[in-house]
């Protein structure tokens, strides 16, 4: 995966609460065997109506949200289906950010996994942010390494766990961390309750 | 101070704990389907790994099979997917029940019935409802493809310990309310996401008393409510269900194994980080009126109304779920006509729920109005449902009798439910378009649904049964 530490771009406001899997990645795009591909589906069905058209007012059709890397929704984004295809669909589009109150615990993992970085800030300042990007354009600037996301000249700050972080700063391949652990997993076999 | 079954199981299970850093956790049971597996397989084989342990895998297809005139798949990206599992499982060795396999059905219902799901395992699968196998007092839960790659390379997986949480179900469980509304009532009155970061336990006399198959639809739930997994610790009913199966240990074995299953238990002193209480006096009838499956109340209920809610975000949610299921505030739960009628899916499609559902229906007939399907969850429960001659109730009814599979519960088969249409289905999610396309979906138990497709509208299923003598 592409490591990520800087990111700059316009943020793009989601107000929405409880996002789940099955809207970012509606179950008929699920079918493909490749990891790829899957960016031109995101929110398909909140993108476009019925005849394919799209749908003016979602944030994702406005142009002044064009080109932008950092996604800002409202509490337990990611919630449902544990679709990896969920992130794919995510970052293949652009997004390497997502923000929120809250994540599901599935999809936050998987956001790990892909290179993508979850943040999670205060209710307060995710309305906040929503506000300030609903109104007008807003840049933003979010740095990995130092913990902060700064937009409109105010520095917010967020917790990360230090293994997350490395794994992200590095773009590390986590099964091949894991094997230098095989004495441990061998060891733990050896001893390992079983009865059949 | 005593332990309780989350902290056992996963102490038991930790591989390598540092400070600071999540767990390397072993995994006893891996489940895979066709829809999650694809791109780890072809992740191994671009980094030339193989299965550490494909003696710990098991594999069926379920997501996307047909669930009539098999064995012909119309839709060729599905087939390709199905296709690619069985090659997948071939060349890495990887056991594997494909369709037309007896032991083929939806991974959440095959694992239990086969003895694969027992106490004290850790089990995972690409898949949210893998939760389901916490109702054996297993830690079991859904993980991403990266996650499936990641064990399938090494057995094991990074998890950060998650914190614990007890649902206490407090007094007697009233006539005709069933498991699928426990969790339901659990998941409106607590909300969607109230178990994030947790693993819950499900206990009280309530828990207790059920039976396995209704264990594993409030387990199979515990997602709904946002938590990593939901368990029920085990005991007498437990050991009884897994005895005997196909993969269960056998004679000395399994005394030896019953021993330990029931040490695992809470201990009577056992903390938890939170625990929150819910009187079953509170528990009617379910049914969802929303897009997600915190937006449900007691039958006997309108939708609610905007004003019922002091946050502006939820006023916007209720209007937004409200336009989606073309619903206006204020209307009894009763009035909704509804289409369509899916009884099937992992939450409920177990041998228990086909015999309450057609208890309802026997000698009664589906409305005109209404189409109605019957997906048994696997290839086993169908047979025994039709050796009982329950297959016979329901067609004789008017219901379709299918072959297993997840069928109208996502739709990524050709059961699907038309745009603008209303489905009362005993499956476990109503977001928008899961079963269709501008679908609605209104979740329900199995005895709702049959009641639902008799009367064409939702009715409380308990006027309509016979009082126990």
């Amino acid at each position: 995966m592409e490591p990520i530490n800087i990111v700059k771009s316009v943020v793009t406001p989601l107000n929405r609460k409880n996002v789940d899997t099955d809207q970012i990645i509606s179950k008929e795009f699920l079918k493909r065997i490749e990891r790829t591909g899957f960016g031109q589906f995101v929110f398909y069905h909140w993108r476009f109506d019925q005849d394919g058209q799209p749908i003016e007012d979602f944030v994702l059709n406005q142009p002044k949200y064009k080109g932008s890397k950092i996604l800002v929704a409202h509490e337990n984004f990611g919630c449902g289906s544990s679709r990896e295809h969920a992130p794919w669909a995510i970052l293949d589009y652009g997004f390497n950010v997502v923000v929120a109150p809250s994540f599901a615990d599935i999809f936050h993992n998987n956001c790990f996994k892909n290179g993508i970085l979850p943040i999670e800030l205060k209710v307060s300042e995710i309305e906040e942010l929503l506000a300030k990007g609903e109104q007008s354009v807003l840049e933003a600037e979010v740095n990995l390494q130092n913990q902060t996301l700064t937009a409109d000249g105010k520095v917010y700050h967020f917790e990360i766990n230090p293994y997350y972080k490395e794994m992200l700063l590095n773009g590390w391949d986590e099964i091949a961390l894991t094997f230098k652990y095989e004495d441990y997993i061998k060891n733990y076999e050896k001893k390992r309750v079983q009865f059949s | 101070m005593g332990k309780n079954i989350i902290e056992k199981v996963w102490d038991q299970h930790v591989v390598y704990h540092e400070d600071g850093k999540p767990d390397l956790l072993y995994i006893d049971l891996h489940l895979l389907h066709e829809v999650t597996s694809p791109q780890a397989f072809e992740g191994l084989r671009l980094n030339h790994r193989k299965v550490r342990r494909p003696d710990l895998c098991f594999a069926t297809m379920d997501h996307n099979v047909p669930t009539k005139n098999l064995p012909i798949i119309n839709d060729p990206i599905a087939k390709t997917q199905i296709n690619t599992l069985a090659k997948n499982c071939e060349e890495f060795g990887v056991p594997l029940a494909d369709m037309g396999h007896p032991d083929q059905g939806i991974v959440h219902v095959i694992g239990p019935q086969l003895g694969l799901t027992q106490p004290g395992k850790t089990i995972v699968c690409g898949d949210s409802h893998t939760s389901t196998h916490g109702a054996f007092g297993a830690i079991a839960f859904g993980i991403g493809t990266s996650e499936v790659e990641h064990v399938l390379s090494t057995q094991t997986l990074w998890q950060s310990k998650p914190k614990t949480m007890q649902i206490h179900v407090k007094g007697e469980l009233g006539f005709g309310v069933t498991a699928k509304d426990i969790i339901l009532a659990i998941i409106a009155k607590f909300g969607i996401d109230v178990g994030t970061g947790h693993i819950v336990e499900f206990t009280g006399d309530a828990i207790h008393k059920l039976s396995m198959e209704e264990r594993m639809t409030i387990c199979n739930m515990s997602i709904e409510a946002g938590a990593k997994a939901g368990l029920i610790s085990p005991d007498e009913i437990t050991v009884d269900y897994v005895k005997g199966r196909k993969y269960t240990p056998q004679g000395d074995k399994f005394e030896e194994a019953k021993k330990y299953w029931l040490s695992l238990a809470s201990d009577p002193d056992a903390t938890y980080n939170k625990t929150l209480v819910i009187e079953t006096s509170e528990i009617e009838p379910f049914v969802t009126w929303g897009t997600n499956p915190s937006m449900g109340s007691g039958v006997s209920k309108t939708v609610p109304y905007a004003s019922n809610y002091t946050e502006e975000s939820d006023k916007q949610a209720l209007k937004k779920a409200l336009t989606y299921m073309d619903l206006q505030e204020g209307t009894p739960l009763t009035d909704i006509e509804i289409q369509h009628v899916f009884i099937g899916s992992c939450t409920n499609s177990r041998l228990h729920d086909l015999r309450a559902a057609a208890s309802v229906i026997k000698g009664k007939y589906v409305h005109p109005n209404v189409r109605a399907i019957v997906v048994p969850g696997s290839h086993s429960v169908k047979k025994l449902a039709e050796e009982e001659g329950i297959d016979k109730i329901f067609k004789d009814a008017g219901f379709e009798w299918r072959e297993s599979g997840c069928s109208m519960c996502l739709a990524m088969n050709e059961d699907v439910v038309p745009a603008g249409e209303r489905c009362a289905s005993t499956s476990n999610r109503n977001f928008e378009g899961r079963q269709g396309t501008g679908a609605r979906t209104h979740l329900v138990s199995p005895p709702m649904a049959a009641a639902a497709a008799i009367a064409g509208h939702f009715v409380d299923v308990r006027e309509i049964m016979n009082v126990p003598v």
